[in-house]
Order: C-alpha cells, then sequence, then structure tokens
C-alpha cells in the first residue's frame, strides 16, 4: 500500500475492505458503480465486486434509502449513497421517521444495520442546494448514529465501525477534505463510534471540532501557540454517541471551550455539547463558552461570501484570543 | 381453494372482522387510547394474499394494518393488547395500533406515512434476490398512496432491477375523507399507473377471498420465477371512517348500502355454501373465531400495563437508548 492515502481513496477502500470480509454488505446510490461517484469516493469497486454488490440506481433518494432499509432488515448489510447532503432531505422521511423508528416501534423486533453515506459541507463554491453542513439535522432525530471523520484513517476505522453496527449511522464524507492526504491505517483497523480524539494538546482552552473544522482548528491551535495560548483540539468524530467524556476531561484540564462548527449557529451540534457541558461540566469552566459556527443564512456562492458564513482559521484564533483574556 | 382451505379462511377473515369491532368498542370504553384504523371490510384481501404467500415471505403494511398482521400469524389476543397498552403487547406497547409488526412470521411491519413501505418492499426483494433465495416480498397500500412519490420511485427501481415484488392497492374509494377519483388523473389509480413502469397493472374484486388468492398466487409464482414485480389493483370498502375521528358521513348512503351487500364475509360463506359446506359448518366457525375474540378481549384486558421504563429500550440493537458517553 502506498504511502499515503487521500481522504477520498480512503472512503472506497474502507467500503472495499468491509465487502471482502462479508459478502452481505452491498452498495447501491446514484452513479456509484463504472462511473466511481461524481466525487470518485466509490472508484474501483464495481471492478473489484461486480453489478451484483455495487449497484447504480435511478434519482430516486426515497427508493434508494427505503430500498437499503428493507434489504437491512432482512439480512443485507447496505452501504446507500446520497450523493450530496442536501439531498437527504428528498428521503428525510426515511432518515426522520422510518430507519429510527421501526426497531423502537416494534418493540425491537427488528434491526437496521446500514449506512448512508454523503458527501457534506461546503469551501468548493456550489452554493447553497449542494453546500451544506447538515450533520445538525441528523441530531434532531433519536435513533441515528451520525459519523463524520476528518482523516483518511479515521474514514477507513470508522467506515468498518459503520458498516460492522447493528445500528443505523449516517456517514458525512466531507466534500473540502476529499483530496487531503494522511498515512493509511493497517489492515483491520477499526475506530469505534462515539470515540472522540484528542488531537492537538494545549492547556488553555479547548477547542471541539469535527470533519473540516478540525483542520481549521488545528491551524488556529498553531498560530497561537505562536502568541502564548495553547489550545487542546478535540476531534469529536461522532455525533452519535456523542462523547461527552472526553470533552469533560478535556475541560478539566483548560477550563475553557470553543465549538468550531460548520453547520449554522441556529440549531448546530455545539449547542447540543455546550447545554451537557453546562449542565455537567460549569464547575470546571473559568469563562463563557464560544460557539464558532456557520452564519443563519443559505450557504452563498462566491468564494468571500462563503467564507464570510463558514468558520475560518481567522474567526476561531479572534474568539480564542477574546475567551484567553476573559 | 379447497373447501377446507376456503372453510380456513373464512374463519380467519371473521376473526379479523370481530377483532375489528371489539378494538372499536374498547376505544368506546376508553380502554384503547390515540386512534385506530379499522380494516373492517378489507379482510379478504390479507387472508386471500396470505393463503398465496408461502411462511418465508415479507408483508409491509399500512396504519391500517391489523388484518394483515393477524392474517400473518399475530394472534387477536397481541393486538389488542398493544393497542390496549399492555406489556403483552405485539410492540411491547411501542407501537400502537398504527405500527402492528410480527417479525417473526415475516410480517415486517405497518408503516404510517404514506407510501413509504413500498420502497423497503422493494428493498427486501432486493435483498431475497442478493441472498438468492426464491422470496418475495408484498406491498400492501392503500389508494391514496398512489399520488405519493415513493409509490412511483418504487415502482420504477423495482422494475429496472426486476424484483420480486407485489404491490397490492387496497382501493376503497376514499384517500381519507376525499374520494379518490377526485384527486387523480386516471380512474384506477394504482392499475392505470403500473404500464408506465412497464408493470402490467391488474384489478381483483378485493372482497372476493377466493379471486384475491387465485390473482396473489398467480403473480407471485411470476415474481418468484424472477419475472419481476406486478401490481394488484383490489377493489374494496372500509366499513368504518378512515380513521376513529371519521363516522364517514361523506359517503352516499346508496354506495355504503351497495358495498355493504358485498360483504368478504358473505361472499365467502356463500360460495362455501356452492361448495357444498355444510350450514352448520360454517355456524362452528363463526362461533369459535366470536369464542377466540372474546378471549382476547379479557386476556388483553387482564395484562399488565407495560412498564414505564420500557420507554427507554430498543433505540438500539444492543436494547438500549444511550446517545452519548
Amino acid at each position: 500500500m502506498a504511502d499515503v492515502i487521500s481522504y477520498r481513496e480512503a472512503v472506497a477502500e474502507g467500503i472495499a475492505r468491509e465487502m471482502r470480509r462479508d459478502p452481505s454488505v452491498v452498495c447501491l446510490g446514484e452513479d456509484i458503480g463504472e462511473a466511481g461517484g461524481v466525487f470518485k469516493t466509490t472508484a474501483g469497486l464495481f471492478k473489484e465486486f461486480g453489478s451484483e454488490r455495487v449497484w447504480d440506481t435511478p434519482i430516486s433518494e426515497q427508493a434508494i434509502v427505503g430500498a437499503a432499509m428493507g434489504a437491512a432488515m432482512t439480512g443485507m448489510r447496505p452501504v446507500a449513497e446520497i450523493m450530496f447532503s442536501d439531498f437527504l432531505a428528498c428521503c428525510w422521511d426515511y432518515l426522520a421517521n422510518e430507519i429510527p423508528k421501526v426497531r423502537y416501534m416494534t418493540g425491537g423486533q427488528v434491526t437496521v444495520p446500514l449506512v448512508v453515506r454523503t458527501a457534506n459541507g461546503g469551501g468548493l463554491g456550489f452554493g447553497a442546494q449542494h453546500s451544506q453542513a447538515t450533520e445538525n439535522w441528523a441530531l434532531t432525530v433519536p435513533g441515528l448514529k451520525i459519523a463524520a471523520p476528518a482523516t483518511p484513517a479515521d474514514v477507513i476505522g470508522m467506515m468498518a465501525a459503520a458498516i460492522r453496527s447493528d445500528d443505523p449511522v449516517v456517514f458525512f464524507e466531507h466534500k473540502g477534505l476529499l483530496a487531503s492526504k494522511g498515512a493509511p491505517p493497517p489492515p483491520g483497523h477499526v475506530v469505534e463510534l462515539g470515540r472522540a480524539a484528542v488531537v492537538r494538546e494545549g492547556a488553555d482552552v479547548t477547542l471541539v471540532a469535527l470533519a473540516s473544522m478540525v483542520p481549521v482548528a488545528l491551524k488556529a491551535a498553531e498560530l497561537l501557540s505562536g502568541e502564548g495560548i495553547e489550545a487542546e483540539v478535540v476531534d469529536l468524530r461522532c455525533l452519535v454517541p456523542l462523547d461527552v467524556t472526553t470533552v469533560l476531561t478535556s475541560l478539566g484540564r483548560t477550563s475553557r471551550l470553543v465549538t468550531v462548527e460548520e453547520n449554522p449557529y441556529q440549531g448546530g451540534w455545539g449547542a447540543t455539547l455546550v447545554s451537557v457541558v453546562a449542565d455537567e461540566g460549569f464547575a470546571l469552566l473559568d469563562a463563557p463558552v464560544r460557539r464558532v459556527a456557520g452564519e443563519c443564512v443559505p450557504l452563498p456562492f462566491a468564494d468571500a461570501l462563503e467564507e464570510r458564513v463558514i468558520p475560518t482559521v481567522e474567526k476561531v484564533m479572534a474568539t480564542v484570543r477574546g475567551l484567553a483574556a476573559y | 381453494m379447497e373447501p377446507a382451505e376456503l372453510l380456513a379462511a373464512y374463519e380467519q377473515m371473521a376473526v379479523i372482522r370481530r377483532t375489528e369491532k371489539a378494538a372499536h368498542d374498547l376505544f368506546l370504553q376508553g380502554l384503547v387510547k390515540g386512534t385506530t384504523h379499522l380494516a373492517a371490510g378489507h379482510e379478504a384481501i390479507a387472508v386471500g394474499a396470505s393463503a398465496a404467500l408461502r411462511p418465508d415471505d415479507y408483508v409491509f403494511a399500512t396504519y391500517r394494518g391489523h388484518h394483515h398482521a393477524m392474517a400473518r400469524g399475530a394472534t387477536p389476543e397481541e393486538c389488542l393488547a398493544e393497542l390496549m397498552s399492555r406489556a403483552t403487547g405485539l410492540c411491547r406497547a411501542k407501537g400502537g395500533s398504527m405500527h402492528l409488526t410480527k417479525a417473526s412470521t415475516g410480517m415486517l411491519g405497518s408503516y404510517a406515512i404514506v407510501g413509504a413501505h413500498l420502497p423497503m418492499a422493494a428493498g427486501a426483494a432486493w435483498s431475497a434476490r442478493l441472498r438468492g433465495t426464491d422470496q418475495i416480498a408484498v406491498a400492501f397500500f392503500g389508494d391514496g398512496a398512489t399520488n405519493i412519490g415513493a409509490f412511483h420511485e418504487a415502482l420504477n427501481l423495482a422494475a429496472v432491477w426486476k424484483l420480486p415484488v407485489l404491490f397490492v392497492c387496497e382501493n376503497n374509494l376514499y384517500m381519507e375523507y376525499t374520494p379518490i377519483a377526485d384527486v387523480t388523473a386516471v380512474a384506477r389509480p394504482a392499475a392505470d399507473r403500473a404500464p408506465a413502469y412497464g408493470i402490467e397493472g391488474e384489478v381483483v374484486d378485493g372482497n372476493d377471498v377466493v379471486a384475491v388468492q387465485e390473482a396473489v398466487a398467480r403473480l407471485a409464482a411470476r415474481a418468484r420465477a424472477g419475472d419481476g414485480p406486478a401490481l394488484l389493483e383490489a377493489q374494496t370498502y372500509r366499513h368504518f371512517g378512515h380513521s376513529r375521528a371519521d363516522p364517514a358521513t361523506y359517503r352516499p348512503a346508496e354506495e355504503v348500502e351497495r358495498w355493504l351487500k358485498h360483504d368478504p364475509l358473505d361472499l365467502a360463506r356463500g360460495r362455501l355454501v356452492e361448495l357444498g359446506v355444510p350450514q352448520e359448518t360454517v355456524t362452528e366457525a363463526d362461533e369459535r373465531a366470536t369464542a377466540v375474540v372474546q378471549k382476547a378481549v379479557e386476556a388483553a384486558k387482564a395484562a399488565p400495563a407495560a412498564d414505564p421504563d420500557e420507554a427507554l429500550t430498543d433505540v438500539w440493537a444492543d436494547g438500549g437508548a444511550a446517545w452519548r458517553t
């Protein structure tokens, strides 16, 4: 295996590893077969596994996710692709009403071991209907596990955990990270869902970030170090299960919390995290909590406008400086 | 159907009819909460189809689904206990009337978002094909579902992938309170749409259990043999309103009268007489059905209420509900 692997390649590699070990894993989605997906995140799967394991679908998001659900309830482990996370709205019934509820409302009679993969987030100038960070949509519904990896190794490890999970998982692949590279993980690499990672240690402030906001937080931490502020960076990795323990443990060291979220401030995941911290970690805090999140507007098209909306290194640094001085 | 089979089907329909009546009465007594969508009048579709299916086939139904749960082996007691919020309910009191499910016999759920389960049935059929079995899946749905997107997406996908799935429309002429004809561009809401997806749409008298059984058996055999999906529009009529809150006063008296004279139990009884089954044999079947449902009502009433802590189970496959560390 090569010394480095891109996030994009890691998606296909993560799926392929599971398809090799478990014949019940099948893929379906728009353009995912010979075309390899519009983001090339399924490149090579059709060639290796053929048309009985990798299925091209019509542009029918309800049929894609609904069929995946029916297959998951009857012995398969489908991996369904929804091309852009904005399109989750087209099959929202399945994510809001069907998939997360069927086990519960049948008194535990069925399980739904499926993964819905989707390309999430902004930064590429696709405009208001192809750029949203929608991870907070999924967080509104009890019964969905939510994964959003930031590195190629985590893509592979969390994909393994997601596909092996007997619970439904929404797997957000960040469009802005697809070209990023990292060390390929060893065979058999599995990252348990619900385990955050402390990706930088620091004593002054805790930055909690997800997906593409992890490199933003890390860059801000690096620059702040030059100013004498040492930030600890926690990559949350999953929203459900939410690793509150790692966040509270970090706050025990730093006493200051900043969330770095791409989704809008309004209803963003940081609000849920912060509410738990306020409830259970209030005594740990020496300063108010700050949330750096997307502005509460639709995602605009032009680069300058998009940067105005999505958190940037500069916005994170400014917020942390203010908090450090508190 | 042989006389013995038809008699068994008749008795099953009689049990369902009495269970629905019991559900109605229990609601009026304050023992069933929420709402119910009773299937009295629709019995022949569930029982006829079930008689044509194999035990390992999959069935998906709607919120008007008591008849499908019972046709696939759920007992009246389990169903009524669920409606009455008892610990012994089919879904441990977490589902209620609209979500009766008996997964152990392939009845994979009753879904209360119109049309949502059609893609699921296609997916179960896809799964059967992928696993190399010759199981089929059946989605039962109302006429109103033919105007929602999931119906069309499911028919297209099933046809393109040539899936072993049957789509069975229970056309009772009304989408909730509105005549289906007033809101649908074609005369036969399901059957007339099927050809657009390369599927032949058939119509059957949904109140004739023998006709339903024969049609489903034929279409199931085709699907099992790899010839792809089929659609059956079964014409029927509900004896109650859309839901508990609906007295159905919008239906013309003459129409109601005509359909009540075309009752599935009466039709089956007539066929039994034609086949030479003695009247007393039919009466005995009726008496057994009455006794079964009476016993079920008593047992459900006597069963313990659901434990409130049951609410915090079964979100996840490990049985729990933990969303955080």
